[in-house]
C-alpha cells in the first residue's frame, strides 16, 4: 500500500495525487459510506419523531433492536409466531428475484452469444440498437403499456382467445406474470452486455478446436464457453438479481392486487408510515440478504470478487 | 492409420476475393506435406477448407478416397492445431490432450492414462496436471500436438505451429514433429511461410502464391528446378537478371540483359522461346570468383559490403549497370578477403543459372 502511494505520489506529483486521492475519498465518504451509516443508525433507533419528539436526544434515546425485532415478530399482539405477513412478502420477494435472474440468463445468455461469436457487423450493430432503443421509453411508461399488453382485457388475452386457445381469459396482471416480465425485460441489458464482454473475448478458435475434436455444442458450452464467461454471467446475475429485488416501480404497477414486494413494504414505512427507523432496518435486512446470497453462490460457482471487474 | 487427402479443382471464395484458385492435388497417407507460401496466400484458407471448417465454394475434399462435402470438422478423420493453438486455458494440461476423449464418454481414469501417454510422446512426461498458462511456448506446442493426436486422426493439419517460438526451439522442433509423425505414421499437412521448415520437414512442398499452387515436389526439386520466377524468389535466396531470350540451343538459353548476356538452363517444365521476356536465376552459392574463363558467364562487379557468418562470407556486389547481386562464398581458412569498393571478376556455370519466363517476384 505505502509502496504503491509512492509510486502513485511520484508518478502524478504531489498536488495532483492529493487531490485524487482527496476526491475519490470524499467520494466514497461523501456518496456511499456516510449515508449507509446513517441509514444503519436509524435502523436501530426508537422513532421517537412519531411516538414523543421531546425524547428525541434525551435519555431514551437509545439505541435498540425493536426494528429488526418487529420484522421478524410483528407488534407485540401479534397472535402469530412470527411476523407472517413481512417475513413472507420477504422471502417471496428473494424467490422471485432468483426466479427473476435465472430467467434473464436463460434468456440473454445465448443472445449475448449469438452478439459475441456469431454475428458479424451490420447484423450485429442492428441487433444492439434493437435491445437498446426500446430502453429510451421510461420505466413507468413501459411499465403501464405491459398493463395493457398482460391485462385482463389486454393484447394477448385478445389474441389468446381470438385464436381460441383460451375460452376465458387469464388476468396475467393477478398471476404476477406482468411482474415477471415486467422486471425479467428492465434488467436484460444489465444481463446480455457483461456476458458479451466476456465471450466477445474467447478467442474463436477455442470453439473450433472443441469442434475438431468432436464436440457437441451443449458440450463446447458446458466446456468451453460458460467457464470463460463465469465472470460476465456472475456480473449480470448480480445486477440483476440485487435489482429485482431492489425494485419497487414495477411491483407498485404491474404486481397483483394480493401480491406485495418487499420494497414496497420498505416504501411505506418511510413514506405512509412516516418511521424511517423501521425502513431502515427492513431495507438492510434486505441489502444483508442479497449480499449474503450473492457472496454464497460465488462461493459454490468458484468465482472470485476481482474477476467480475474484468 | 493414414488417410491420403485428395483435392480436386477446389476453390475458395469470399464474395468476390478468391482465396484459393483451382487447388487440385493429391497428398498421400503417411506424407508430411507441406504448403509453402507467404502470409495472406491462402493456406490457412486452404487447411480450412480439408479441415470442413470452410466449405469450398466449388471443387471436392477427398479424404481416404470419400468426398467430405456436407461432413462437418467433428465427422472427419482430421484433426487441426491451430495457429494460435487454441488451447483451453480453464483445463489443466491432461485435460487438454484428453478432450477427445471426454467427447466420446470415455472414463476418466482412461482419459488420463492416455494423457499421460501422449505426453510422453511429445516428450512432456508427468506435466498433466499444470495448467496451460504454466507452460513455456515449446511446451505448450508439445500440448497442442498431443491433443490433437488424441482424438487419432488419420490427417494431421497444423497451421505454421512454430510461428510463435523463437529461432532455437524452432528449429529443434522441426526435428521434433518430423520424429513425431514418423512415430504416428499418420498423414501431416503443414503450413508455413517459413521456407527452411518446409525443406527440412516434408516429404513433397506445395508453393503457394496469391491464392494459386505455383509448384509441387520435393524440397530439392522446388528449390534446384522452380517452376516459376515466383518459386525461384520465395524458396531461398536468389538472385535474378531480367531480360529478353537471344537464342535457345538445346537446354540452354541465352538471355540479353542490361548486367549483360547470360547463358543459363532451361526448366524442362516450362520451356521459354527465342523473344519470350525472361528472368535468369542464379543462387548465390552457385557464384564463384571468375578463374580464367572456366565460366560461360562472367561479370565485373564493385564489393559493396560484406557479412562474415562463420562458415559462410556474405557478399553484397554492384555491377555497372546498377544490378545487385549477393554472393555467397565458403570459408574454407584461405581467408582471402577482398577490400571494399574494389572490383572483383566473378563468373557462374550455365549449368547452375536457370531461366523462367517472366513472372510475379516474391516480395522481399
Ligand atoms: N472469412 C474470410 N472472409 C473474407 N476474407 C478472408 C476470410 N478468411 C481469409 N480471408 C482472406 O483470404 C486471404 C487468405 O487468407 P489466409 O488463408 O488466412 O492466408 P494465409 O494463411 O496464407 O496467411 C487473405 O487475403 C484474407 O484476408
Ligand atoms: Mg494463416
Amino acid at each position: 500500500m505505502l509502496g504503491w502511494l509512492r509510486w502513485f505520489m511520484a508518478r502524478n506529483g504531489i498536488a495532483l495525487s492529493v487531490y485524487m486521492l482527496g476526491a475519490v475519498a470524499l467520494w466514497v465518504i461523501v456518496m456511499i459510506v456516510l449515508p449507509q451509516l446513517f441509514m444503519l443508525d436509524f435502523s436501530f433507533r426508537h422513532n421517537w419523531q412519531q411516538i414523543d419528539p421531546s425524547k428525541m436526544g434525551g435519555p431514551e434515546d437509545v439505541y435498540t433492536f425493536v426494528n429488526y425485532h418487529f420484522l421478524a415478530y410483528g407488534s407485540p399482539n401479534n397472535p402469530d409466531p412470527f411476523n407472517v405477513v413481512d417475513v413472507t412478502v420477504f422471502f417471496r420477494t428473494i424467490i422471485a428475484a432468483v426466479f427473476v435472474t435465472i430467467f434473464d440468463l436463460a434468456l440473454c445468455y445465448p443472445i449475448a452469444y449469438y452478439l459475441a461469436q456469431v454475428a458479424r457487423g451490420g447484423k450485429a450493430r442492428l441487433l444492439v440498437l434493437s435491445l437498446i432503443i426500446p430502453f429510451w421509453v421510461n420505466e413507468l411508461l413501459r411499465a403501464f403499456a405491459f398493463r395493457i399488453l398482460f391485462g385482463e382485457e389486454g393484447t394477448i388475452n385478445a389474441i389468446l382467445v381470438g385464436l381460441g386457445l383460451l375460452s376465458e381469459p387469464i388476468d396475467f396482471v393477478r398471476e404476477d406474470v406482468a411482474l415477471y416480465a415486467g422486471l425479467g425485460y428492465a434488467y436484460i441489458l444489465l444481463m446480455i452486455f457483461p456476458i458479451y464482454n466476456v465471450v466477445e473475448s474467447l478467442d474463436k478458435n477455442q470453439i473450433e478446436a472443441a469442434r475438431d475434436m468432436g464436440a457437441s455444442w451443449l458440450r463446447i458450452h458446458r466446456r468451453v464457453v460458460i467457464p470463460f464467461a463465469k465472470p460476465g454471467i456472475t456480473s449480470g446475475c448480480t445486477m440483476v438479481f440485487m435489482l429485482s429485488a431492489g425494485a419497487l416501480a414495477a411491483p407498485q404497477i404491474l404486481g397483483g392486487p394480493s401480491s406485495l414486494w418487499f420494497t414496497q413494504i420498505i416504501y411505506q414505512w418511510f413514506n405512509t408510515g412516516s418511521n424511517w427507523p423501521r425502513g431502515s432496518a427492513y431495507a438492510i435486512v434486505l441489502m444483508l440478504t442479497c449480499v449474503l446470497l450473492v457472496l454464497v453462490l460465488m462461493k459454490i460457482f468458484k468465482v472470485k470478487i476481482g474477476e467480475i471487474g474484468r | 492409420m493414414s488417410a491420403d487427402v485428395q483435392l480436386d479443382d477446389v476453390w475458395v471464395q469470399f464474395g468476390d476475393f478468391v482465396a484459393v484458385r483451382d487447388a487440385s492435388l493429391t497428398i498421400e497417407g503417411g506424407e508430411f506435406f507441406s504448403f509453402l507460401g507467404p502470409s495472406g496466400c491462402g493456406k490457412t484458407t486452404l487447411l480450412r477448407a480439408i479441415s470442413g471448417f470452410q466449405a469450398p465454394s466449388r471443387g471436392r475434399v477427398l479424404i481416404g478416397g470419400q468426398d467430405m462435402a456436407g461432413i462437418g470438422p467433428n465427422r472427419r478423420p482430421t484433426a487441426l492445431i491451430f495457429q494460435n493453438l487454441a488451447l483451453f486455458p480453464l483445463m489443466r494440461v491432461w485435460e487438454n490432450i484428453s478432450f477427445a476423449l471426454e467427447v466420446k464418454g470415455v472414463e476418466k481414469s482412461a482419459r488420463r492414462k492416455k494423457a499421460d501417454e501422449l505426453l510422453e510422446l511429445v516428450a512432456l512426461p508427468g506435466q498433466g496436471d499444470k495448467m496451460v498458462h504454466e507452460l513455456s511456448g515449446g511446451q505448450k506446442q508439445r500440448v497442442a500436438v498431443a491433443r490433437a493426436l488424441c482424438a487419432e486422426p488419420e490427417v494431421l493439419l497444423l497451421d505454421e505451429p512454430l510461428s510463435a517460438l523463437d529461432l532455437k526451439l524452432r528449429q529443434h522442433m522441426r526435428t521434433e514433429l518430423r520424429a513425431i509423425q514418423q512415430r504416428a505414421g499418420i498423414t501431416f499437412i503443414y503450413i508455413t511461410h517459413d521456407q527452411g521448415e518446409a525443406l527440412t520437414m516434408s516429404d513433397r512442398i506445395a508453393v503457394m502464391r496469391q491464392g494459386v499452387i505455383d509448384q509441387i515436389g520435393d524440397g530439392t526439386t522446388v528449390y534446384d528446378h522452380p517452376e516459376t520466377a515466383f518459386v525461384a524468389s520465395f524458396v531461398g535466396e536468389n538472385n535474378f537478371f531480367s531480360g529478353r531470350v537471344a537464342e535457345v540451343s538445346g537446354a540452354t538459353a541465352t538471355v540479353d540483359t542490361q548486367a549483360g548476356r547470360f547463358c543459363a538452363r532451361i526448366s524442362g517444365a516450362v520451356p521459354v522461346w527465342p523473344g519470350d521476356e525472361a528472368i535468369v536465376f542464379v543462387r548465390p552459392e552457385s557464384i564463384r570468383f571468375a578463374r580464367n574463363g572456366s565460366d560461360q558467364n562472367t561479370l565485373t562487379v564493385k564489393l559493396t559490403h560484406q557479412e562474415f557468418e562463420g562458415h559462410f562470407w556474405h557478399l553484397v556486389l554492384q555491377t555497372d549497370s546498377g544490378d545487385q547481386i549477393r554472393m555467397s562464398v565458403m570459408n574454407d581458412g584461405s581467408s582471402d578477403t577482398h577490400e571494399m569498393e574494389s572490383w572483383i571478376d566473378i563468373g557462374f556455370s550455365a549449368q547452375s543459372a536457370i531461366v523462367l519466363a517472366r513472372g510475379d517476384l516474391a516480395a522481399d
